[in-house]
């Protein structure tokens, strides 16, 4: 009753208001919830929020030359875009001796080096020679190194001395700036990163599309074939759930690789030519099929949850109705798998995009995709900031395409199983 | 009543038989012609087949033998959407992701109708339910008997000449389950629709049906007017299924022509009418609806009465219903209409009770 409540607010027969009451005799209900998830809610805080901030935070951050060369940090913050005069010179032989001293040399040469190549020995040499340098140091750098005088050298190390940095996020998409600070394109033979997120999304679209294909029917099967039938074809779908990834992308190899077991039985029928074998491994077509076949089940589940809440009755309705067998599909049945379709690609896609193993394994040069530059960026080359950088426009990627979907088809309307 | 005469028959079963697993019958030698017009109703229980007949006429399954006519054209290999039946299905299969005219307009629009047309045949489909207001709306919008009611227009928008409905009013509560009888009854005698109705509540096939089917155990048990099929059951399971039926036991002892004399339980005599061809000395089963008993307050005489004790009163306002122990069974049962001055009951007593002959009829002996 509204009146009731504008009056007097509503008490217990001991008079404590409703509202308190209800509140002190829920309390202890929700601290058991909350004792319950907090296990899970610091799991996932220690696993994965705090890495993501972390990589996040690495992919921007820029304290390796920042934080090692003082002087220089604060010469630039004085004197901004000016050219580099007495002090500044001085600036950078204190740095280097100090950096010498503390074993960080490494570190600035390594960082500077990212963006312009050839720069880490020119500080760890010229480190060396600092502590009997004696002014006027411009000329006693020079003479330890000519490069010292490059204006590009200049910028690199004032956009170092900031604490933060687009380099990476700017070299993960293969540019730069030039010695003005302007973005530009980095040279023709370098440029490798946006290449790669493409053809990562298109391949991962076009495996997305490929799961849709062949998956939408075998969830059909699934949802529609009498239990004892549809039990079976669940295992034989879940199947490659129970066994070890590397096994089956090793078996695609066995069977796709040029002297493989599918072009042996080509050869043999005759279909094409002992000279003529077809190149499905180590190539795209490699990472297409074996990825399918992979992420097939992440297809099935969420169509095959939604097809079976389809009563058959529908179908049966619109056929009365006159529809053909095809209106009928198109009309009736595909909208209201929808959901499914959408759970289904978005799953596909987003596991597709970030795949690792099996395009390493199967992809050979170009079939390879982002993920596989951001393990050699992490193992190989310990370049961790542009690895981060790549991994953060992939994470970008991914949600917006999660709010491009939720704007389309909704969240809410999304069934994962 | 419909014409429905051989050469006349809109709907034909002819010698029907259908299996899904290839052991069992589930429709068993089906014979069954339907007029233009009528309005039939499959009765029967859960499991007899009912559903099965109505599968098979709207082309969902495949008779396994005989032939099925439409309009004296064979049908067996029409394809399900060419046959033009309507059909409403006990949930209705209102297509969630449509609006309400959407629904309505489905059939319409793949028979390549102009829009216009569309939208005047939508409209007067909605005036016929009396829900032109709900035309934007979604199903899961609509309250149960709007649901319902829309699927009746749905099945009709495209004017079939045959329309089927599979239990279409049991997912509804009573009070909305009468009104929608009324209706869909109303409709079909507005319209001149052929009807086949399916159902297991046998209040509405009395109601609503200008014939009823009788299915058990994938057989028509009778095929009558809801009259005569209350009135003049053939046999005990059509007794035992419509309305109220009160069994005695006995065997036949002597015919002449429509009546015989039975023996029932207690070595007694009783009169009835022989329905059954089976000749005397034949077990036999006894039926005689509960309102039909009679009950001799000692002095006014019953003819062919036998006793009965009152094992309990049942108070039920314009009627008393009395359960008595009558030749050994148990649960016979005598309503005995509220008027003032009828005869005093007291529980434990013993009464006379007796029946007209034409009133009792021997049936086919009833195992359990
Ligand atoms: N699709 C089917 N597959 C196998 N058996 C079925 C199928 N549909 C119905 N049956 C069986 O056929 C019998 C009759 O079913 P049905 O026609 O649905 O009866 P009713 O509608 O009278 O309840 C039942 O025993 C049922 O189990
Ligand atoms: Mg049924």
């Amino acid at each position: 009753m509204p009146e009731a409540r504008t009056a007097a607010p509503l008490r217990t027969a001991d008079g404590v208001p409703l509202k308190t009451a209800l509140a002190r005799a829920q309390r202890r209900a929700k601290w058991r919830a909350a004792g319950l998830v907090l296990p899970l809610l610091l799991f996932i805080l220690a696993s994965f929020v705090i890495p993501i901030g972390q990589m996040l935070f690495r992919s921007v951050s820029n304290d390796e030359f920042s934080s090692h060369m003082p002087h220089m940090v604060a010469w630039f913050a004085e004197n901004g875009d000016a050219e580099p005069d007495d002090a500044a010179w001085e600036a950078l032989v204190l740095d280097l001796r100090q950096a010498r001293e503390d074993r960080t040399i490494g570190l600035i040469g390594t960082r500077v080096n990212y963006e312009l190549s050839g720069t880490r020995s020119l500080f760890t040499s010229t480190a060396r020679k600092a502590e009997d340098m004696e002014p006027p140091y411009r000329e006693a750098l020079l003479d330890a190194d000519e490069d010292w005088a490059d204006p590009e050298l200049w910028g690199v190390m004032r956009r170092a001395s900031s604490p933060y940095t687009d380099a990476f996020y700017l070299a993960a998409v293969d540019r730069t700036r030039d010695a003005t600070g302007s973005v530009e394109m980095v040279d023709e033979n370098r440029q490798v990163y946006v290449a790669i997120f493409w053809r990562t999304l298109v391949l991962s679209v076009t495996i997305a599309l490929l799961c849709l294909l062949l998956g939408y029917p075998i969830a059909h099967l699934l949802a529609t074939l009498p239990m004892r039938y549809s039990n079976l074809l669940m295992i034989l779908v879940l199947l490659p759930f129970w066994t070890s990834l590397l096994v089956r992308t090793t078996s695609w190899m066995v069977l796709l690789q040029s002297q493989g077991v599918v072009n042996d039985v080509l050869v043999w029928i005759g279909i094409i030519g002992e000279d003529g074998r077809i190149q499905m491994m180590y190539n795209q077509a490699g990472t297409v099929i074996a990825m399918t076949h992979i992420l097939l089940p992440f297809m099935i589940l969420p169509l095959y949850s939604v097809m079976r809440t389809i009563p058959p009755s529908y179908a049966r309705a619109a056929r009365s109705l006159g529809a053909t067998s095809w209106t009928t599909f198109r009309r009736i049945y595909l909208p209201q798998t929808v959901p499914g379709m959408g759970a289904g690609i978005l799953l596909v896609f987003i596991l597709a995009v970030g795949y690792y193993i099996t395009p390493a394994l199967v992809g050979g040069t170009t079939g390879t995709l982002i993920s596989n530059l951001i393990a050699f960026h992490m193992q190989e080359s310990h370049n961790w900031s542009l690895a981060a950088a790549l991994a953060g426009i992939l994470l970008a990627a991914v949600l917006l395409l999660y709010w491009l979907y939720d704007r389309l088809v909704g969240i809410d309307n999304m069934k994962l199983g | 009543m419909a014409n429905t005469s051989a050469q006349d028959a809109f709907v034909e079963f002819d010698h029907v038989q259908k299996s899904y697993d290839g052991e069992t019958l589930v429709v068993k030698d089906l014979q069954l012609r339907i007029g233009k017009g009528e309005f039939l109703t499959m009765l029967g229980p859960s499991g007899s087949g009912k559903t099965t007949c109505l599968m098979m006429l709207a082309g969902f399954e495949t008779a396994t033998n005989g032939e099925i006519y439409l309009n004296r054209k064979p049908i067996n290999n029409v394809a399900p959407h060419k046959r033009g039946i309507g059909m409403v299905f006990q949930n209705y299969a209102l297509f969630p992701h449509m609006t309400v005219a959407e629904n309505l307009a489905f059939p319409l629009q793949v028979r390549g109708l102009s829009k216009a047309d569309q939208q005047a045949k939508v409209q007067r489909a909605l005036d016929m339910v009396e829900l032109s207001a709900m035309g934007g709306r979604r199903p899961a919008q609509l309250s149960g008997g709007q649901q319902q009611r829309v699927a009746v227009a749905r099945a009709l928008v495209f004017e079939p000449d045959l329309v089927l409905m599979d239990e279409p009013l049991g997912a509804l509560d009573k009070q909305l389950r009468e009104q929608m009888q009324y209706e869909i009854k109303h409709i079909h005698e507005s319209l001149g629709v052929t009807v086949v109705y399916v159902t297991h509540d046998q209040s509405e096939a009395l109601t609503m049906s200008d014939r009823i089917a009788v299915f058990n155990d994938g057989r028509i048990q009778q095929l009558s007017t809801p009259e005569a099929l209350y009135e003049r059951p053939e046999n005990s399971f059509v007794a035992q299924f419509i309305g109220e039926n009160n069994r005695i036991d006995g065997k036949i002892r002597e015919i002449h022509g429509n009546a015989c004399a039975v023996e029932i339980p207690g070595g007694l005599t009783v009169q009835a009418t022989h329905v059954q061809g089976a000749g005397a000395g034949a077990p036999t089963t006894l039926s005689i609806r509960p309102e039909r008993v009679l009950m001799s307050a000692g002095d006014q005489p019953v003819p062919g009465a036998i006793d009965g004790r009152i094992e309990e009163l049942i108070y039920h306002g314009d009627h008393i219903r009395v359960r008595m122990s009558v030749a050994g069974n148990p649960n016979f049962v005598v309503k005995v209409t509220n008027r003032q001055g009828h005869q005093p009951l007291a529980e434990g007593s013993t009464v006379k009770v007796g029946w007209d002959p034409a009133d009792c009829r021997a049936l086919d002996p009833m195992s359990a």
